[in-house]
């Protein structure tokens, strides 16, 4: 509906302003723009409901195949910067509360002071001048080098999952190459949050009763931290991961601007600007989509992680 | 402890995985050209349709027309490509045009007269955004099959609806939309009536050095060498284009020499080029211009002494020589220079004492409110701050409304501005694609609703300058025809609501090997099949 009434003219945005009014009336019809604005979402809803999510006036593709060619890329980052945050953030925001105030810990903070408080556009400039530029240890922008291209048949859209599947490793490794870096720069970007979030919920549990009392029975520190305090902050550090990854997934623009990443996020903005509202509408629909799965999906890990919500 | 040694352990591997990441670092091949740009306009492929700066340097390297622009001879103007003849009758109003031999399409069909009279009526009767180019000469979907029309394989003749200079009309046929289609291809993949419209947006047809293999929208366009090209081979024989949307990250790329071709770089980055090994960076003039405009309905902007005073008001080389350094050159007619009939004349200069005389001559003294609607572009908001100190300091109360394109291009549409800021490109080589929109409203009537012409837009009514914009069109002495657009243009400087400020000036940097890259001029799109490295 917001789509429908923005003060922009979505005509022009189809035939732009050179044309004629006889074919800005004629596109008008066409684009069902002359039926009254509650007919107009009806189709648009029984369109959807069919899969059907209209033709984006800015590529001329349809904008189900343009998601399908844009999600997985974005999905491929997402997917490695949550891992990358998740495997250092965790044990850093760990170690940071069992060694509170030590050197780690001011190094934690300060890794998440950066992280927090650096724009994102201005690390990755600075990440790609120093890692492709200066020390050439990761390839450049892009999914994928130059000889690369066209050589893997996609079967889910993530190149480094399709080149596994056909076997191709000169190309996983050449995608791996290109993806690093973009992946650490939004793995250090939910590292600083995760981190900071597991060591908030590691002190609260190890300054709690039935921690000392773990260690006065002699247990050793390792099972005191892990088995104990770190099993309790699980079901916090689900939320905190599936928020991150969710903030990755939609929030991850300026990456993949700087680092020529073909993505839903850069789809999206690119359409909203270019006033392409099927476009605005179908990526918004499949990005609120992920939220509610991986909402579900947080539900679904409570239920295993802790009986009591049995 | 133990779990610290596990953490410094795990934090060692990373980074070992890390420096031992070993990347592809090839220059790009030699028979291989790879450019950086801004490709994310690309909507359609079909020549009849592509009316986007990226199309059109795809279509001009796919599709040959009957005549067309030698890349490294751009100033001689059109010459025969599919035609190798051409001849009027006496009365101006046909065009008989012989094919040459020896062109064949990318699918093996030769070119034949079938196919440009297949091509033209095609562009007439899908009726899309470019094919007012073509009707201006009186083709309408009802009278193609008898004003075009192929006698045999070698014969197009073209009927017109009156006489028109020739160059007016073979420089219509080197835009786009003149590009020559393959009938038999293109037929085979027609949908519904739509004469392959849908098929061509996403596949290419043509007969020149190059056919495109793969598109990605926002991503990259990669073009083989059409095998069947009946012109020499290009060195190039395959071309990526790759949209890259910053320009930090082009250069980076150039630098290390994974692009050939940087195509949108930012004056900083160009300056940042300079002594840098291996690069060069290559000035074009092209078409596109940066005006104001002032809507005549505005009383206050309908006084041409305030006017006067506006266009003296502007920090032309100020504004030249800082933020848009190397990328605009002031220039103040509506034709871009190297246009037939350019005038290079540059009446106004920034001088506040004038521009205060005039002001204290008109109706407004002390000037009054004036919002200039301009859109969210880092350039044109530069452009408008200056505007907005230099007329303050007029005593105008200036407040810039800032919006997307597509928001202030409505109210512009919709003659709602009070001072438009805005960039003007070519739509066809030839000098009436801007007289015929800036100098051009013989009814300026709301129900004439001609929003496709600036003046219109500017409520500007010039029923006399129409009359002289429409006298060029005919004239066929090129001599003539230049002087009559010099003497609309020096008219249009003094008494237009238009303050046209810049011409815009393409710096393209790339390897120091590659040789005779030329971006199109004012006149036309990239070559590609010449390039050398």
């Amino acid at each position: 509906m917001i789509g429908r009434v923005m003060p922009i003219d979505p005509v022009l945005a189809v035939i732009g302003e050179r044309a004629t009014q006889a074919q800005y009336d004629e596109t008008f019809r066409e684009l069902g723009l002359d039926r009254p604005l509650i007919v107009q979402f009806g189709i648009y809803v029984g369109n959807v409901l069919q899969g059907d999510f209209g033709t984006s006036i800015r590529t001329g593709q349809q904008v189900a195949d343009d998601i399908k060619r844009v999600f997985p890329a974005t999905l491929e980052l997402a997917t490695l910067g949550t891992l990358i945050g998740v495997f250092l953030g965790v044990p850093l925001g760990v170690v940071a509360a069992v060694r509170r105030g030590s050197w780690i810990d001011q190094v934690s903070r300060f890794v998440g002071l950066i992280g927090y408080s650096m724009p994102i556009f201005w690390l990755g400039l600075v990440g790609l001048l120093l890692f492709y530029g200066i020390l050439a240890w990761v390839a450049g922008p892009g999914r994928v080098g130059i000889f690369y291209q066209g050589i893997v048949e996609p079967i889910t859209g993530m190149l480094l999952v399709d080149s596994l599947l056909r076997g191709e490793w000169a190309v996983f490794k050449d995608a791996f190459s290109h993806i690093i870096l973009p992946a650490s720069l939004l793995g250090y970007y939910s590292l600083a949050y995760i981190s900071r979030m597991t060591r908030s919920f590691m002190l609260e549990q190890l300054n709690s009763e039935y921690v000392t009392t773990a260690r006065v029975k002699g247990l050793s520190e390792s099972t005191v931290i892990w088995k104990h305090a770190f099993r309790n902050i699980r079901i916090q550090l689900i939320t905190v991961i599936a928020l991150a990854y969710a903030n990755l997934l939609e929030g991850s623009v300026l990456t993949e601007i700087i680092f020529a990443w073909p993505g839903i996020g850069q789809y999206i903005t690119t359409s909203l600007l270019a006033n392409d509202m099927n476009s605005v509408l179908g990526g918004t629909i499949v990005i609120g989509t992920i939220f509610v799965c991986l909402n579900i999906f947080s539900d679904l890990l409570y239920r295993f992680f802790d009986p009591r919500s049995k | 402890m133990k779990q610290f040694k596990t953490f410094k352990v795990a934090a060692l591997t990373a980074l070992m995985l890390g420096t031992s990441l070993t990347p592809v670092m090839a220059e790009t091949p030699p028979n291989m050209l790879v450019i950086a740009n801004r490709i994310d306009d690309i909507k359609t492929f079909d020549p009849a349709e592509s009316f986007e700066f990226a199309g059109a340097d795809v279509s001009r390297n796919v599709y040959e027309k009957l005549v067309n622009f030698d890349p490294l001879d751009l100033d001689a103007g059109f010459g025969p490509q599919l035609a190798e003849s051409w001849e009027i009758s006496e009365d101006g109003k046909t065009i008989t045009f012989t094919m040459a031999e020896g062109h064949v399409f990318s699918s093996g069909n030769p070119v034949t007269a079938k196919d440009a009279e297949f091509s033209l009526r095609r562009a007439v009767l899908l009726n899309k955004t470019p094919s007012f180019i073509l009707t201006q000469f009186g083709f309408t979907p009802e009278n193609v099959e008898e004003t075009i029309v192929a006698t045999d394989d070698k014969t197009l003749v073209i009927t017109l609806d009156q006489q028109y200079a020739l160059s007016f009309v073979l420089n219509c046929l080197t835009a786009t939309i003149g590009g020559i289609v393959d009938m038999e291809t293109v037929m085979a993949n027609e949908v519904d009536g739509d004469m392959g419209n849908a098929w061509l947006r996403t596949n290419t047809a043509g007969s020149g050095p190059y056919k495109v293999v793969e598109w990605k929208p926002n991503e990259s366009v990669l073009m083989d060498l059409n095998p069947n090209y009946g012109g020499d081979a290009p060195a190039m024989e395959r071309v990526i284009v790759q949209h890259i949307q910053e320009s930090a990250t082009q250069r980076l790329l150039l630098e290390r020499g994974d692009i050939d071709v940087a195509r949108n770089l930012s004056p900083e980055d160009i300056a940042g080029l300079e002594g840098v090994d291996g690069v060069k960076v290559i000035d074009e003039l092209r078409g596109r211009l940066m005006y104001f405009s002032a809507n005549q309905k505005v009383e206050m902007l309908a006084d041409p002494k305030v006017l006067e005073a506006l266009k003296y008001a502007v920090d032309y080389e100020g504004m030249a020589n800082s933020f848009l350094k190397g990328q605009y050159t002031v220039h103040q007619a509506f034709l871009p220079l190297t246009f037939l009939g350019a005038l290079e004349t540059k009446p106004f200069t920034y001088d506040m004492d004038a521009a205060k005389a005039a002001l204290a001559e008109s109706g407004y003294p002390d000037c009054g409110p004036i919002k200039i609607s301009v859109r969210d572009a880092q350039e044109r908001m530069d452009i408008g701050q200056s505007l907005q100190n230099t007329w303050g300091q007029l005593g105008c109360d200036i407040e810039l409304i800032v919006g997307t394109g597509a928001q202030t291009l409505d109210r512009y549409r919709a003659r709602e501005h009070d001072i438009y800021l805005g960039a003007w490109g070519p739509d066809y080589p030839d000098p009436n694609t801007n007289a015929g929109t800036f100098a051009y409203n013989p009814d300026n009537s709301d129900e004439a609703g001609a929003t496709g012409l600036l003046a219109w837009r500017n409520a500007w009514g010039i029923p006399e300058m129409s009359e002289e914009t429409l006298a060029a069109v005919v004239e066929n002495d090129t001599d003539a025809r230049a002087e009559m657009y010099m003497a609309l243009q020096e008219e249009h400087q003094q008494i237009s609501p238009f303050g046209v400020m810049f011409q815009q000036i393409e710096q393209n940097a790339m390897g120091a090997s590659v040789e005779n890259f030329v971006a199109g001029g004012a006149t036309t799109a990239v070559s590609y099949w010449v390039i050398t490295k």
